[in-house]
């Protein structure tokens, strides 16, 4: 054998060791989650559920509401996602396209907000949205992720990029600012925006410290809260806390595998936004 | 380029353009900012009436000679210094051997990704059960090798590192993606012509590599540091609600969390979350710095 070719059989050896670390705790969710109460408890752990429990996965969802908090998680997900896009279009466009007065000083003001650690601002946001009677509503858990000053900043290097020509030409035509934008400017930008609405879905998903603030009672709990609120009750039966885990991890995993390009665009610019 | 000026008219367009952000950002990261250090001042405070009756520096006192509070500050710096260095070389040598590869690159880049989509909850739930006293499948593991049983989440002594372990496991993911970012950046050329002069791997990796991808090692640094100072979530949930055996992972955003939340001490919680923006504006400023100096890499 080469030299090369022991140096790349060694290269995938620890790639493939690396790989088998990553993925064996999902594996064992699995594997765990079809298993019964009494397999859990065997020492050594058996590897192969001895006679798979699919019924588990349906003990769990009736375990709690998890159908509630399934819709709850999704519903949060949907209109922040779709809000926090519109709110991002348009102030991207205004800070990229648009002169006017107090433009610079607007836009340092926000650039600080993003170097603020979010944990510190749950304590006023909290005691804003008292005042606001909005503890323990949809609005508590939407409302304050509708703007994100990251992806303005974001997609307003995106719209940059686009050539003035292109909006000096629509203006000879006729055509207005509104329209440039949504006709022109934004399907030219569609990667950006598809992996900013990737990253803040995800991001909705997982969301656990803010939804566990901001909500008090079972019907607003979102999946991770509720899910670490059935840990109480679920005590030690891991075979359906690892079942219910399945069934949250499931949704991201599917739309990582079809959104996957646009993920990794969109985090490699997360950790440049430097 | 014809460049508009702006007017009175230009700046009304504008405003409608920006105003659906400007009132989020403004309402929940503006004014909560400003907030936060007024109410770390605020060292009497009736939240039913919003009336302050008093205000002083009290609060950081109390934190100062809290010890649970030098506690977390301690955990936090440990916790950091734990993960960041060990999860900034891994990631760095799974980066280069996968940009090294052609066959199953995407499938590698998949599966090590494949935490950072999945619910934070959830992960430490499944390392919960895994780091089981009793039918955990890693002290099964090491048991193969003859090590006696690890109590990882309630012995003190081992609550830290087996937080730290999954947050490395966790975070590699992202760092790695970062790192295949910037080595896809470097100039091919410059490893060819040394291959040429007959530098060998290690010398090509350690002249050429390492120095042209330390921007992106010290961004990611930076990123992982500051993503540590905020760790909360997989404290919560690893322990189940507490800051791990005898207080052994209490935190700075978990005191924070007790403060705020189980206490409400608000004036408290704001205090220690002003010690939490000063820890990060100093990381943000170092950075500011490095990367004024080294601007020609990135």
């Amino acid at each position: 054998m080469t030299k090369k070719s022991i140096s790349k059989i060694l290269l995938y050896f620890i790639l493939t060791l690396g790989g088998i670390i990553m993925i064996v705790p999902f594996l064992w969710m699995i594997v765990t989650a079809l298993k019964t109460g009494s397999e859990t408890a065997k020492i050594p752990p058996t590897l192969i559920p001895q006679n798979p429990q699919w019924g588990n996965f349906i003990k769990a969802w009736n375990a709690a509401p998890f159908l509630r908090y399934f819709l709850n998680s999704t519903f949060v997900m949907i209109v922040t996602t779709i809000g926090q896009i519109i709110t991002t279009i348009l102030g991207a466009f205004a800070f990229a396209r648009l002169e006017f007065y107090g433009k610079k000083t607007i836009f340092i003001l926000c650039m600080a907000t993003m170097m603020v650690p979010s944990e510190m601002l749950i304590i006023p946001n909290f005691v804003t949205l008292s005042k606001l009677g909005m503890i323990n509503t949809y609005a508590a858990l939407i409302v304050p992720w509708l703007a994100s000053f990251f992806a303005v900043f974001t997609l307003r290097q995106t719209f940059m990029t686009i050539p003035d020509e292109l909006y000096y030409a629509a203006k000879i035509d006729g055509t207005s600012d509104w329209y440039f934008l949504w006709r022109i400017i934004v399907p030219l930008s569609k990667s950006t925006i598809v992996a900013l609405a990737t990253l803040e879905m995800i991001g909705s998903w997982n969301s656990f410290m803010w939804p566990m603030i901001a909500t008090n009672s079972d019907k607003m709990r979102t999946l991770p809260v509720g899910l670490s609120a059935f840990t109480t009750d679920a005590g030690t039966q891991y075979q359906l806390l690892m079942a219910a885990s399945t069934i949250i991890v499931i949704p991201m995993i599917v739309i990582y595998v079809f959104l996957q390009k646009y993920i990794i665009a969109g985090v490699t610019r997360s950790g440049l936004k430097g | 380029m014809i460049k508009q000026k702006p007017s009175a008219k230009t700046t009304l367009i504008a405003f409608l353009y920006l105003s659906p952000m400007l009132i989020i950002i403004g309402t929940f990261y503006l004014y909560p900012i400003v907030m936060s250090f007024a109410m770390s001042f605020y060292t009497k405070y009736n939240f039913y009436t919003n009336k302050v009756s008093e205000v002083g520096l009290s609060n950081f006192v109390t934190i100062w000679t809290d010890p649970d509070f030098i506690e977390a500050l301690k955990n936090t710096i440990i916790f950091v210094v734990g993960v960041v260095p060990l999860s900034v070389i891994i990631a760095l040598v799974i980066a280069i051997l996968l940009n090294k590869i052609n066959f199953a690159a995407g499938f590698f880049k998949t599966v090590y990704f494949l935490p950072f989509v999945t619910s934070t909850v959830a992960i430490s739930l499944i390392w919960q059960w895994i780091y089981n006293s009793q039918y955990g499948l890693l002290d099964a593991f090491l048991g193969i090798f003859g090590i006696k049983p690890i109590d990882w989440l309630n012995d003190p002594h081992w609550a830290m590192t087996a937080l730290i372990i999954m947050t490395i496991w966790q975070g590699l993911g992202f760092n790695i993606i970062l790192f295949l970012a910037g080595l896809s950046n470097i100039d091919k050329r410059y490893e060819q012509v040394a291959q040429i002069d007959g530098a060998n791997t290690w010398q090509r990796f350690r002249y050429i590599t390492i120095p042209l991808l330390s921007p992106m090692t010290f961004l990611v640094s930076v990123t992982s540091i500051i993503s540590g100072f905020k760790v909360f979530d997989q404290i919560f949930v690893l322990f189940g609600g507490n800051p791990g055996p005898g207080k052994s992972t209490l935190t700075l955003v978990f005191y924070l969390y007790e403060k705020f939340y189980t206490e409400w001490k608000y004036g408290i919680a704001a205090a220690a979350g002003v010690v939490l923006f000063t820890l990060t504006l100093i990381i943000t400023v170092i950075q500011v710095w490095y990367s004024k100096r080294h601007v020609h890499y990135v």
